[in-house]
């Protein structure tokens, strides 16, 4: 685990199912997650990802990257363009510092409209800092 | 997301404003007990597989915070009078519609099936009146402590749009081609997907654009040959500012240097723009943008 390390890439579809199932585990009922009808009425062309699911996205991410042991200890995230179905989000991510166990990961999430979610992650990795 | 300030008095913001540093949650519960079927529910539907979140010493996705907070179909609990009015302010300006754009999270102990969460959110700040591409609103920007056993267990700062819709206008098409004497067998040549250069009948030198005489030679007599198709791409520009209606920027317009030798300005294809590059191998495909316009097109060459 070193500054500079980059994570692999990881192609999220993101498919009306994701979406939906993402709202509802999320308890997020707001209708631009599920009905694309109210959702053109504001102003959008289709549903939308909710941001709980995106955070979720991007947590997962980093912890596949770092292993079992991998602890989330801050998560920020600030969204762009929304992710809608039939779109493909690629997550790419760096580490920007190691402080002894602990890396802070920057990971950005570009879909076909353009940037979805750009954030940064804070992860202990209890093994890393042996 | 590209935010414009209003320059314009804002009343509204004004009143908004006030509403900086009252509490919008205060001790609100979580309407279920920290529990394995919502973080298995959650786990499936983001396809996370860490082994911490399952098993008997299971903890819940730190990711989750906001989700024990959440009201559900049901409502809210512990949700102050101020943050209902606020949101009634905004509703009643017309701004109905609401984005979460930013999610602050920091995780101080991890939650576990039984905990049982208890929130206080405060209303942290309000912006003035901006303009997205969404529509017109306000920004309100909340943080929430959740507590267990009266410890603190993690710190979440949201932050939503409120924000009247912006009118979708319908779909701009693109610009039609002035066709006139001098140019009309082009666009017959495309018509029938045949790209056509002219050539000098005098000199044989080709041309393009299409003009009514030779660069070289003066002539004005003169046929034409078919493009093969084959071209690279001479230069290019990254359109990115103004936009235009019925285009999307940013996009990349290629200049397209035929095999014949002719160089054309044409859309570069199959590519994202920020991947156009000068020697970019392309071939001609046509594209049909409406029923009744039909372009040469350069595609990239996969190697």
């Amino acid at each position: 685990m070193r500054a500079g390390d980059r994570l692999a890439p990881l192609e999220v579809p993101v498919t009306r199912t994701l979406i939906v199932a993402g709202a509802i585990a999320s308890r997020d009922y707001q209708d631009v997650h599920h009905d694309p009808e109210l959702a053109r009425q504001k102003g959008a062309p289709d549903v939308f990802m909710n941001i709980l699911t995106t955070n979720g996205l991007v947590g997962r991410y980093v912890t596949d990257h770092f292993g079992p042991m991998a602890v989330l200890r801050k998560v920020a995230i600030r969204l762009g363009a929304p992710n809608h179905p039939g779109d493909t989000m690629v997550l790419t991510g760096s580490v920007e510092e190691v402080h002894g166990d602990t890396a802070v990961v920057r990971v950005v999430g570009a879909n076909g409209l353009g940037t979805h979610v750009t954030g940064t992650v804070t992860v202990t990795v209890p093994e890393a800092g042996r | 997301m590209a935010v414009r300030e209003e320059r314009t008095r804002d009343e509204l913001g004004a009143r908004l404003k006030e509403y900086e540093g009252r509490p919008a949650a205060v001790s609100g519960a979580g309407k279920d007990p920290v529990n394995a079927p919502m973080i298995r529910h959650w786990c499936e539907a983001l396809g996370d597989t860490h082994p911490a979140y399952t098993g008997p010493d299971a903890i819940a996705p730190p990711t989750m915070l906001q989700v024990w907070t959440m009201g559900g179909l049901s409502g809210h609990q512990g949700r102050t009078g101020a943050y209902d009015e606020l949101l009634g302010l905004l509703d009643a300006a017309g701004c109905t519609a609401v984005v979460a754009t930013d999610c602050e999270q920091e995780y101080l102990r991890p939650l576990r099936p039984g905990d049982e969460i208890v929130f206080d959110t405060v209303i942290e700040e309000v912006s003035g009146r901006k303009t997205t591409k969404l529509g017109t609103g306000y920004f309100v920007t909340t943080r929430t402590e959740v507590r267990v056993d009266g410890e603190p267990a993690g710190i979440h700062r949201f932050r939503i749009l409120k924000y009247a819709p912006a009118a979708r206008a319908p779909r701009a098409r693109r610009p039609r081609p002035v066709v006139n004497r001098d140019n009309a067998g082009f666009w017959q040549g495309v018509a029938g997907h045949r790209l056509l250069i002219q050539r000098c009948t005098d000199c044989g030198t080709l041309r393009h654009p299409w003009l009514p005489g030779c660069n070289a030679c003066g002539s004005l007599e003169w046929d034409t040959v078919e493009a093969s198709g084959e071209g690279t791409v001479h230069s290019y520009v990254v359109l990115h500012h103004p936009p235009f209606p019925a285009f999307d920027p940013p996009y990349a317009v290629g200049l397209i240097e035929l095999a014949e030798g002719v160089r054309m300005v044409s859309n570069v294809v199959g590519v994202p723009y920020d991947r156009v590059r000068i020697g970019l191998p392309v071939r001609l495909e046509f594209r049909a943008y409406d029923e009744e316009l039909t372009l040469p097109v350069f595609r990239v060459v996969q190697r």
